[in-house]
């Protein structure tokens, strides 16, 4: 079975942006930029499927400006056999990523799609279920767990009230939650093997595919801040504000 | 043009994530119907009709809807959105589920996770887990949108008297199967609406001492929520998240216990109304949200605090 993982370049998680003086966007001006952690989980995830031998290759995905090679290099070495990346310079909005990799499932034919539940840029949690609506295939999204079982896959689910089991008809697109597994770390050989895995750069004009937005940023600010606090010194000092001057309990 | 909600349920009763919503609904403007999808749910659009602001109640009862598989959800909403402007559901597990489906059957985008309506098609939603917030305008022609819960209050429960209506049922994909739900029971306030949260992180170091936090909870009628370390770290479970990932949640009164305050955890929090943090490092990063900040040992300050409230 072949498996393709999206992945997208976003800010590094432990990054605290900046809203940039216009107010057009945030800075990210020699801000250090990751692999999506959730997108992380997903490529592991496929590789371990593949290490228990139920998956056959292991195809990566990335829709993104050049430097997003950084982040399919990185999902290579970390097990992956090849690598896609759709090059545009435009901010994409989820339909338009879901379109693309749609485009791309058609050409590669996948059995199992997995994706990172959401992007710690945009927090749109959107493009894996947009994916599974476009292609029909079944949808699992926010996973804490997966079998494959022949024809159909079993996952667990994390939901609001606690957990829900599934059983989806494959082909599947699946979305990751946090603890779905721990991703490993590429060491130095893998990292200079993936060096010269196959990554093909496509366009969303050779997949055929309008990017065209219904949406547009008009602006984006700071959030309000939240006015400075104080300590206390005790317990019952504590008490005493949150009854008299907090007065919410 | 008319506003479609869907309703969150669990099929015998309303959640109340479903109130925010129609009071961003009705922060658009325009007739409001509501939308109940389940199984043997007539109980739910009942009291789905007394919600103030809602002027008719759709009702598809069928099998197909038990579980909210996207696969049945998704297609029955595309097909009644064609008559909307827009198409809102909470911003739950369940909304996040199945509205992007929809959005893209109808190819529009959607928007997501909205915290304030500037007009009927311009939105504020919070990204990069609430460090920046985005002003957005759509000029789709059906606006499907999710909505941030905490960032409206509910409209009442009570008052109206909306006409229900059926809808037939669009039938089921049959490619996906329910297999089995395990949903956490709890005799304390739901923590996405709770008035007073108290949150353990992984200062608390083990999932017994725990019971520290609901003994604390019971006493003041609270929620428990956690960091993503102290579910991470097996203490609690996954349900009980609170973070940019997790739970967003914006009580009256918010109680961070061993919490360092990582920015994902700050995103699902910091629009609480008071926040205290309890924590043994004095550089802790929640000290810079926390309105009254406690440095001590949480094992000492906490059984405190439970006998003096």
């Amino acid at each position: 079975m072949k498996v393709l993982v999206a992945v997208k370049r976003v800010v590094d998680y432990n990054v605290k942006v900046r809203v940039k003086a216009d107010n057009s966007g945030v800075d990210l001006a020699n801000v250090k930029m990751s692999m999506n952690p959730f997108c992380e989980i997903a490529v592991e995830e496929a590789v371990r499927l593949k290490e228990k031998g139920v998956v056959t290759e292991v195809v990566v995905v990335s829709i993104g400006p050049s430097a997003a090679q950084e982040q399919l290099r990185t999902a290579l070495a970390l097990g992956g056999d090849r690598a896609i990346l759709v090059e545009t310079e435009a901010e994409l909005g989820s339909l338009a990523v879901a379109k693309l990799l749609k485009a791309v499932v058609d050409q590669e034919q996948p059995q199992l799609v997995i994706l990172g539940k959401q992007a710690i840029d945009s927090d749109n949690n959107q493009t894996g279920q947009m994916l599974a609506a476009l292609t029909g295939f079944t949808q699992g999204t926010f996973i804490s767990k997966v079998e494959v079982a022949g024809d159909s896959l079993n996952i667990t689910r994390e939901i609001d009230g606690g957990l829900q089991s599934l059983a989806l008809k494959l082909p599947a697109i699946l979305t990751t939650d946090l603890r779905l597994n721990e991703p490993r770390y590429a060491s130095l050989p893998n990292i200079m093997k993936a060096k010269k895995k196959p990554l093909d750069v496509l366009t969303p004009e050779a997949l055929g595919v309008s990017v065209a937005s219904s949406l547009e940023l008009l602006k984006v600010e700071a959030p309000e801040e939240r006015k400075p606090g104080i300590k206390v010194a005790s317990v019952a000092e504590l008490v005493e504000k949150l009854k008299n001057e907090a007065k919410v309990i | 043009m008319a506003i479609l909600v869907i309703a969150e349920h669990n099929n015998s009763a309303l959640n109340s994530a479903t109130l925010n919503t129609v009071a961003a609904a009705s922060a658009i403007g325009g007739d409001i119907h509501l939308l109940v999808a389940g199984a043997g749910c007539a109980a739910v659009a009942e009291a789905a009709a007394k919600i103030a602001g809602v002027s008719k109640v759709l009702l598809a009862d069928d099998a197909a809807y038990a579980h909210q598989l996207p696969e049945n959800i998704a297609p029955l909403v595309a097909g009644l959105a064609k008559a909307y402007g827009h198409v809102l559901a909470p911003a739950t597990t369940n909304g996040k589920n199945y509205l992007p489906c929809v959005a893209a059957l109808l190819d529009v985008d959607q928007i997501s996770e909205i915290i304030a309506v500037l007009a009927a098609d311009t939105f504020k939603r919070p990204i990069y887990a609430g460090n920046a917030i985005a002003t957005v305008r759509s000029s789709a022609a059906i606006k499907v949108i999710s909505v941030r819960t905490t960032a409206f209050d509910p409209v009442a429960a009570e008052g109206g008297s909306a006409a229900v209506e059926a809808v037939a049922a669009q039938g089921a994909a049959g490619k996906t199967t329910f297999i089995s739900e395990e949903i956490a029971k709890s005799d304390r306030p739901d923590l996405g609406s709770a008035r007073i949260v108290v949150s353990g992180g992984r200062g608390m170091l083990s999932s017994e001492n725990f019971q520290l936090l609901y003994a604390l909870a019971d006493k003041l009628g609270a929620a428990v929520g956690a960091s993503r370390a102290a579910v991470d770290a097996g203490f609690v479970p996954n349900d009980l998240q609170v973070g940019q990932t997790g739970k967003i949640v914006a009580p009256d009164l918010y109680i961070a216990v061993g919490i360092s305050g990582a920015i994902q955890h700050l995103a699902g929090m910091k629009d609480s109304k008071v926040i205290v943090a309890i924590n043994k490092d004095p550089d802790a990063p929640i000290f810079q949200v926390a309105d009254y900040g406690l440095v001590a040992d949480l094992f000492e300050a906490v059984p405190e605090l439970d006998k003096a409230v």
